[in-house]
């Protein structure tokens, strides 16, 4: 059963700037209310000073606040902010309780110094641990960029320092998409007549802008919320992280040691990072020297009999391309995580996309069929990397975990599952008595699903060689024989195909009311997908909604799903991918498309005024 | 100590299918011999492979063989060891496959002191594609890929090995059994990463490019066999032996301007300094005689020792039996 979810937050966003009152919080708050006013967005700001005019600096008395709620449907300055930045420890620890859980804190951290930590009567050196703060932090050291940013300005250290707060509205600007030259008009309004404030406060603000840039800095400001309540104990995550952990249950359920070979990548590194933390596991997570050799030395891993994992994004899975193949030909278990974004090429790195779907079914030389899985909310991240460990290990096969942007850094609430919950994984390891009797090869199949065993280096009696060149379908040496390749070719095939007599049926979700027009989508969009169709639904248009997370290979009863509806609309965030997929295998099916390529998730409205727009026809 | 294993235990049944003179087949018999004297058991042995006629060799072990793609055999092996530390691990590559396409691992490989023995096979010329010029061959090298001679430098293997901080590198010569098999065994005694060179004659696309230096007439002058704790003295009747001058090295004939056996240098491989090591590696038979032998074999921590350790510290600090464990001890709350 799929979990009941649903979007939230998708049309506003409140931030709240927070510092010393002397830190300019009210001035870079207006200027960020005044240039969102101006793209068109509603706005409602609370402005949160202290009651001493100067209170001393660096103390909780001294702290001022700016609170702004900006998009659409905004009626209040909002309950909590999405994102808090904090100018010094005392503004971080009177605001934490303005902060969402699993919202972002920018803090500068060249403030968190012992003095002004003991100023805000801080009493441990780790203020997040101390305020149980349940939030992204990021560490930006503003002051030290502010002044080296302006070291040769001319200005003294206490002009400069006066600049910070512009530091943190260009990074503010960048991660909204707020255009500088509209900041850059009203900086001019303000200062026209100081041309050197003028000039230090716009390189400040573009420092800090760039600054985001660079460090691919960026926040959801979706989340994505469970209906369900089952009694539990919960905690927050990421789709990143509920990613990380599933891998780890599957090294749990399998007794295969758990192995990372990665480089980083925006924004699959807190894949990396995540499992880097979990040495206390026992987690090998490697980071390699480019994204070739973090694939290969997964395979290498594989080889060797661990549960081998490779993590990345579009631009790495290209490059990965021709060592998955190798996976592929040499029937290795081996999972290989695309946190998708927005392509081609380096693209929009820190934007969500789904658009490297026929990569994945496709991209390698020959005919190189593998399994490919696609988790529906941050939470089924979870479910879904133990999935595609599962496929791997059992079924002798690379598989790829279509992830996205939105979902990896998307967070939810997630019920912490008992260690019974998750069914225990089986390794097809070689029988000793088949290594007794003798006369085993290493591309001898189990004749049910095709699955060659898996025969661990060290163990007597099983040594063999495998490689990427064409091998006998019996005896597993190389051959070039035209007849055996086409039989390799077609069983490598079949073996991926029989994985759909290992997986869940399609779930359908259905309006409630009978009707003839089904929604399909993949993955990530789920949340959206199916808000949309309810709302459809209650609007008179009944919409039953198809979510697959099961691409390659497809489910077996989806042709019969699609067989009984007369209108199917399949809606993806690239330009048809999934659409033209179905349409190959079903080439029956009456397809319609809805896109949308824009490195941003679809809103539920857009997505119900195309299909009303569909149906009309 | 009494040998148990034999060098027919590590020989699959795999007909071997290099050209007939190929100089891999004395190398294929180096191996199996060093294997045997080092006496890891035959499925504690792993052989990695990229792409190349030199990368064939996995499938000529009765080992566990990996051949994979090419260039990446250093990663590949990278992961075997990490993901099993008890295995012993082999590489084999070319020069095309370990320092052109294969070049990135090749150094990052050195540079982690992964415990993997790497065996340089350089031929100086891409083989299996049928005679393309390669990054060791010489500048000006004809060949069909290069019909009016390179306009590029060859790299010495020796050199990025350093360059990379390798702690062992040892050279031989594929006519030069004993030699090899000397080599062999010093790297699969050292722990980390272990690179050798072998200097080897492809019969069919460049035969005989070693040979001004590896002919059997020119051999004695023109080739130095290092041995740890002995003099470095070489020549047909060793009459000829490596000495000191300033920063420099310089090959001189006893009893000839002065220089007396007490003037020649003695061999020390496992000096942690690598400056003479490195001048001794670049000596290339011309004014020096090529330098074969295991020129360098420093002891350092390795990465897969070291991974080991930092996991079994951080595990015994944190307590964790399980990822729910983990999770629970961070931030949560309770539905009831």
């Amino acid at each position: 059963m799929l979990p009941d979810t649903s979007v939230k937050t998708l049309d506003k966003v409140v931030v709240r700037f927070s510092g010393d009152s002397g830190d300019g919080m009210q001035l870079v708050g207006n200027i960020f209310t005044n240039v969102s006013a101006g793209l068109g967005n509603e706005v409602s700001t609370f402005p949160d000073y202290p009651a001493e005019i100067r209170a001393p600096q660096g103390s909780l008395g001294g702290v001022s606040g700016f609170q702004v709620s900006v998009g659409r449907g905004v009626h209040t300055p909002g309950d909590r902010a999405d994102v808090l930045v904090a100018m010094n420890p005392a503004a971080l620890k009177q605001n934490v309780r303005h902060l969402k859980d699993g919202g972002v804190a920018i803090v500068d951290v060249d403030s968190m110094t012992e003095s002004d930590l003991r100023k805000a009567l801080f009493t441990t050196d780790d203020p997040y641990k101390e305020l149980g703060l349940r939030a992204q932090v990021v560490e930006v050291p503003i002051t030290s960029m502010t002044r080296a940013t302006l070291a040769d300005s001319g200005l003294d250290a206490k002009a400069i320092n006066k600049c910070r707060n512009f530091f943190a509205l260009g990074l503010i600007c960048w991660l909204f998409d707020r255009p500088m030259d509209a900041v850059e008009r009203f900086l001019k309004k303000k200062f026209g007549k100081k041309p050197a404030i003028f000039d230090a406060n716009m390189k400040v603000l573009t420092a800090g802008y760039n600054y985001g840039h660079n460090i691919h800095a960026s926040v959801s400001t979706y989340r994505v919320e469970s209906n369900d309540a089952t009694p539990g104990v919960y905690t927050d995550i990421n789709g990143n992280t509920a990613t990380a952990w599933g891998l780890i249950m599957a090294s749990e359920k399998s007794g295969r040691p758990l192995f990372l070979g990665s480089y980083p990548i925006t924004p699959a590194t807190d894949i990396l990072h995540e499992l880097a933390k979990r040495k206390d596991l026992g987690v090998k997570a490697v980071q390699m020297e480019d994204e070739i050799a973090g694939v290969c030395s997964a395979i290498g891993a594989s080889f060797a009999g661990n549960l081998a994992v490779t993590s990345t994004s579009g631009p790495g899975l290209a490059l990965k391309s021709e060592a998955i193949g190798l996976a592929v030909m040499a029937e290795l278990p081996l999972v290989v995580i695309d946190v998708q974004r927005g392509g081609p090429s380096t693209g929009l790195p820190t934007k969500t996309e789904q658009t490297d779907l026929l990569h994945a079914l496709y991209g390698r030389n020959g005919e190189s069929p593998l399994a490919v899985v696609a988790p529906l909310s941050p939470t089924d991240c979870f479910d879904m990397a133990f999935e595609a460990c599962r496929i791997a290990i059992e079924h002798m096969t690379p598989v790829i975990l279509l992830t996205d942007a939105f979902i990896a850094n998307g967070s939810s609430a997630w019920r912490i599952p008992e260690d019974n919950e998750y069914p225990a994984i089986r390794p097809p390891y070689l029988p000793q008595e088949r290594i007794d009797a003798g006369g085993w090869r290493p591309y001898d199949r189990n004749e049910e699903n095709l699955v060659r065993y898996w025969a661990l280096p060290g163990t007597e009696g099983a040594a063999h060689r495998i490689g990427g060149l064409e091998k006998d379908c019996v005896t597993g040496a190389i051959s070039t024989d035209p007849v055996n390749h086409e039989k390799m070719v077609m069983t490598r095939r079949e073996k991926i195909e029989r994985i759909a007599d290992d997986i869940l049926a399609q779930e359908v979700i259905e309006a409630g009311v009978p009707t003839d027009t089904l929604l399909v989508g993949w993955g990530g969009t789920y949340g959206h997908l199916r808000t949309a169709a309810a709302e459809l639904t209650a609007q008179g248009i009944p919409v039953d909604l198809a979510q697959l997370r099961y691409i390659s290979p497809l489910p077996s009863n989806m042709g019969e799903i699609l067989s009984r509806y007369k209108r199917v609309i399949v809606a993806e965030l690239n330009t048809g991918m999934l659409a033209s997929y179905l349409q190959s295998r079903f080439p029956s099916a009456h397809i319609e498309r809805i896109n949308k390529v824009q490195g941003q998730p679809f809103l539920v409205e857009e997505v119900a005024e195309a299909v009303k727009s569909l149906l009309k026809d | 100590m009494e040998q148990t294993t034999f060098p027919a235990q590590y020989k699959s049944d795999q007909p071997v299918r290099w050209c007939p003179g190929c100089g891999d087949h004395a190398i294929l018999n180096s191996l199996h011999k060093a294997m045997a004297t080092l006496g890891v058991a035959p499925h504690q042995t792993a052989v990695i492979s990229g792409i190349g006629c030199s990368s064939r060799l996995p499938y000529y072990m009765n080992t566990y063989g990996f051949h994979t793609i090419h260039g990446r055999g250093a990663a590949v092996a990278t992961g075997v060891k990490l993901a099993n530390p008890e295995l012993t691990v082999w590489q084999i590559s070319g020069d095309g496959d370990g320092l052109a396409i294969g070049g990135n691992h090749f150094i990052h490989a050195v540079r982690r002191n992964i415990d993997i023995n790497i065996l340089l096979l350089n031929n100086k010329i891409y083989g299996l594609t049928k005679g393309q010029y390669s990054p060791t061959s010489a500048r000006g090298f004809v060949s069909k890929s290069s019909p009016y001679g390179t306009v590029e430098d060859p790299f010495i293997p020796a050199e990025l090995v350093f360059g990379a901080r390798g702690n062992f590198f040892a050279r031989s010569i594929d006519v030069e059994l004993a030699v090899t098999q000397e080599c062999l065994v010093a790297a699969g005694s050292h722990k980390g990463t272990a690179v050798t060179e072998i200097l080897q004659n492809c019969v069919i696309y460049n035969n005989g490019i070693h040979s001004p230096i590896t002919d059997r007439q020119y051999r004695p002058d023109r080739t130095i066999h290092l041995v740890d704790g002995e003099k470095m003295l070489f020549g047909k009747d060793k009459e000829k032996g490596i000495v000191q001058d300033g920063f420099y090295l310089k090959a001189v004939t006893l009893g000839e301007d002065g220089y007396t056996i007490d003037d020649v240098l003695v061999h020390d491989s496992h000096t942690p300094s690598n400056f003479l090591h490195q001048q001794l590696a670049m000596m290339d038979g011309t004014d020096l005689p090529l330098a074969i032998g295991v020129i360098r074999d420093v002891t350092t921590p390795t990465y897969n020792d070291a991974l080991e350790e930092q996991i079994r510290e951080v595990r015994a600090a944190k307590g964790f039996d399980s990822l729910r464990s983990m999770i629970l001890a961070g931030d949560t709350w309770t539905v009831k």
